[in-house]
């Protein structure tokens, strides 16, 4: 049962603008902290540009290794971002209001640093531009879209620039907020990002109208977005890529991972900034609640891969198969995914005091990330790993320490850009807190007083 | 014609002040509230607004549509690639760039929509207090500036903490 805590519009500004009017003294130690990391990756990064792919693990066969498993990993991550506010939104669940916006801007540094992994692997990166824009004007050579490296930039970039809009939408009723706080440089800059925003009847309609519409519009991209990375896979010919099951199989493999980094993300902002009284036991709960459907989900289609692979007897699919669960290193990796991703955080989001416990949410949802990596991970490179009939060179895929840095990298800067974000905008949205007050209200049942909420429709 | 802003802390105070004002006859369209948070539409007994949001969508939709038709299309005839004697137009790989660009059209559009409809964005925040995000409601009275005195003593009140003025041309 939700007790919502009551406090005033006063109290929500200086509980949720903390960071943002100040500076703490943690903030700028673990900035400069992941800031040290990025140095050490854009040096890595171009330590592998003058020298060529050569210094990564990328050997024939295996042309798709570590930053393409970090592509759609990230991919991943950023889905359940947008997916859980837009869900949530739609169906005026009353315990969105906290993790919004945090999971929409989670959507989008994911995304910002999952298009830098194919930037990364091209080795040329600017390069790749011609995946995408004419050769040359002159001649006339387009690209072709019947490629699916057209159809994933095209993906890509709608659903960035429309979680962007997303968050900007819903972010300037709060804006206006922080105007009217702002002294000096800041109320300028506040107040043209607000779009002098009043706050009349006419635009909370709007905005509460804009909120609906474009959770309905995103929840489509939200799907084909990973459909398409998945057919990157499928409309190959490598076995155990090839199938039809691919496209649901990764998406709700994305919203498994995304919404565990969700509740990392709500574990970790709820300790770092204070904000005991907005996010409670009941959200990790109703998130760890979630999470057992769509982690079992997710199991179902694996299964369902593995059994299309079983039934269809095909050699080389077989192959690869074996290969993943039977071969070391592969087989180990398959073992750490496979308990860290279900055997061991589902039976244990079973127990009431485990999804209550931030602490036991936040290592359990980890887990499940380290294990949602290695599957991405061992469904490339194995599959890659086979002597074709024209195959004259063959080796292991190894990554190399340049891979890895890269790696730690796109981790550090997706919290670095969610740093950076909260130090300047509110990871939670105020307004709709404020929202959440107004219809506050509770019921007397019996000599209970049953908390509820007030709704217009 | 002139401006007033009352400010107030109480809901109820502000749902009594628009009646009284619409008692004495001023146009609800002449009358406004501003707040830090949002509340139930019809509150403050304020008018519904009238808007044409749905046709932003739809419109971008098209225009998005339209746009991916042209680059999938025009590309393969610009620069025609025959595999395997198949019609020269890829129908199904079409339809994804073709799908997500009438999305994209449809999004891009619902914001500029939103802002459209919400008279966004102003250059000017005219008459307009920050206690507003802290927590009190703005309740705005345009009226000739006879009328002035009138409005302000409604709003006073009514239990207006203060009540602000501007002078208009």
């Amino acid at each position: 049962m939700y007790y919502r805590r009551t406090l005033t519009d006063a109290q929500i500004n200086d509980e949720l603008l903390g960071t943002v009017m100040t500076t703490p003294l943690r903030w700028v130690v673990i900035a400069s902290f992941l800031a040290v990391i990025l140095m050490g990756t854009f040096s890595a990064v171009g330590f592998m540009i003058n020298q060529g792919l050569g210094v990564t693990g990328l050997r024939q066969p295996v042309f798709w290794g570590f930053f393409i498993t970090n592509f759609v990993f990230w991919v991943g991550i950023s889905h359940a971002g947008v997916m859980i506010s837009a869900i949530l939104r739609l169906s005026q669940a009353e315990w969105r209001r906290p993790m919004v916006r945090a999971a929409e801007t989670m959507t989008v540094f994911s995304l910002m640093c999952s298009l830098s992994m194919p930037l990364i692997h091209a080795g040329r990166p600017w390069r790749i531009f011609y995946w995408v824009f004419p050769y040359d004007w002159a001649r006339g050579i387009w690209p072709d879209v019947r490629s699916p490296l057209i159809w994933d930039p095209t993906a890509i970039i709608t659903y960035l620039l429309s979680s962007s809009l997303f968050v900007y939408t819903a972010l300037i009723p709060d804006l206006a907020i922080i105007r009217d706080r702002s002294t000096g440089w800041r109320r300028p800059v506040y107040g043209a990002l607000a779009l002098g925003w009043h706050g009349n009847p006419r635009q909370w309609k709007l905005q509460g109208l804009a909120g609906i519409l474009l959770s309905a519009l995103i929840l489509p991209v939200f799907v084909s977005v990973h459909s398409i990375v998945s057919w990157d896979f499928g409309v190959s010919l490598v076995p155990s890529w090839h199938v039809t099951v691919f496209a649901p199989y990764f998406v709700i493999g994305a919203v498994h991972s995304g919404v565990c980094a969700v509740v990392t993300l709500m574990i970790v902002m709820r300790k770092l900034y204070k904000l005991e009284n907005f996010i409670w036991e009941e959200h990790i709960d109703a998130l760890a609640r979630l999470l057992i459907v769509v982690a079992t989900g997710w199991m179902f289609f694996f299964w369902l891969d593995l059994i299309y692979a079983l039934w269809l007897r095909e050699e080389q699919e077989l192959t690869v198969w074996m290969l993943r669960m039977f071969e070391p290193p592969w087989s180990w990796m398959f073992l750490v995914f496979f308990m860290c991703s279900y055997v061991i955080p589902v039976p244990l989001w079973m127990f009431r005091r485990v999804r209550r416990s931030f602490t036991m949410m936040l290592w359990t949802s980890l887990l499940v990330n380290v294990g949602m990596f290695l599957e991405r991970f061992i469904i490339i490179v194995p599959a890659l790993m086979r002597k074709g009939p024209m195959t004259f060179d063959y080796a292991t895929y190894r990554f190399s320490p340049i891979e890895f840095t890269v790696l730690g990298g796109s981790i550090a800067l997706v919290a670095f850009l969610l740093l950076m974000f909260s130090k300047f905008f509110p990871l939670i949205p105020l307004w709709e807190e404020k929202e959440g007050q107004v219809l506050a209200d509770s019921v007397r049942v019996g000599k209970l007083d049953v908390p509820g909420i007030v709704k217009e429709h | 014609m002139a401006k007033l802003l009352g400010l107030f802390q109480d809901p109820q105070q502000v749902a009594d002040a628009m009646d009284e004002l619409k008692k004495n006859e001023f146009p609800p369209q002449d009358l406004d509230i501003y707040s830090g948070s949002p509340f139930p539409e019809g509150t403050f007994g304020e008018h519904d607004p009238n808007h044409r949001l749905f046709m932003f969508p739809l419109v971008g939709a098209l225009i998005g549509f339209s746009i991916g038709l042209l680059w999938t299309a025009g590309t393969q005839i610009s620069y025609p690639m025959v595999t395997g004697g198949k019609p020269l137009l890829s129908i199904p790989p079409m339809t994804i760039i073709m799908y997500e660009n009438t999305m994209l059209g449809a999004i891009i559009f619902t914001v500029l929509g939103v802002l459209f409809e919400s008279r966004l964005p102003k250059r000017s925040l005219g008459l307009y207090d920050t206690r507003i995000t802290e927590g009190y409601i703005g309740l705005v009275v345009d009226c000739p500036a006879d009328r002035v005195a009138q409005a302000e003593k409604v709003l006073t009140t009514s239990g207006a903490e203060e009540v602000k003025k501007e002078e208009e041309e």
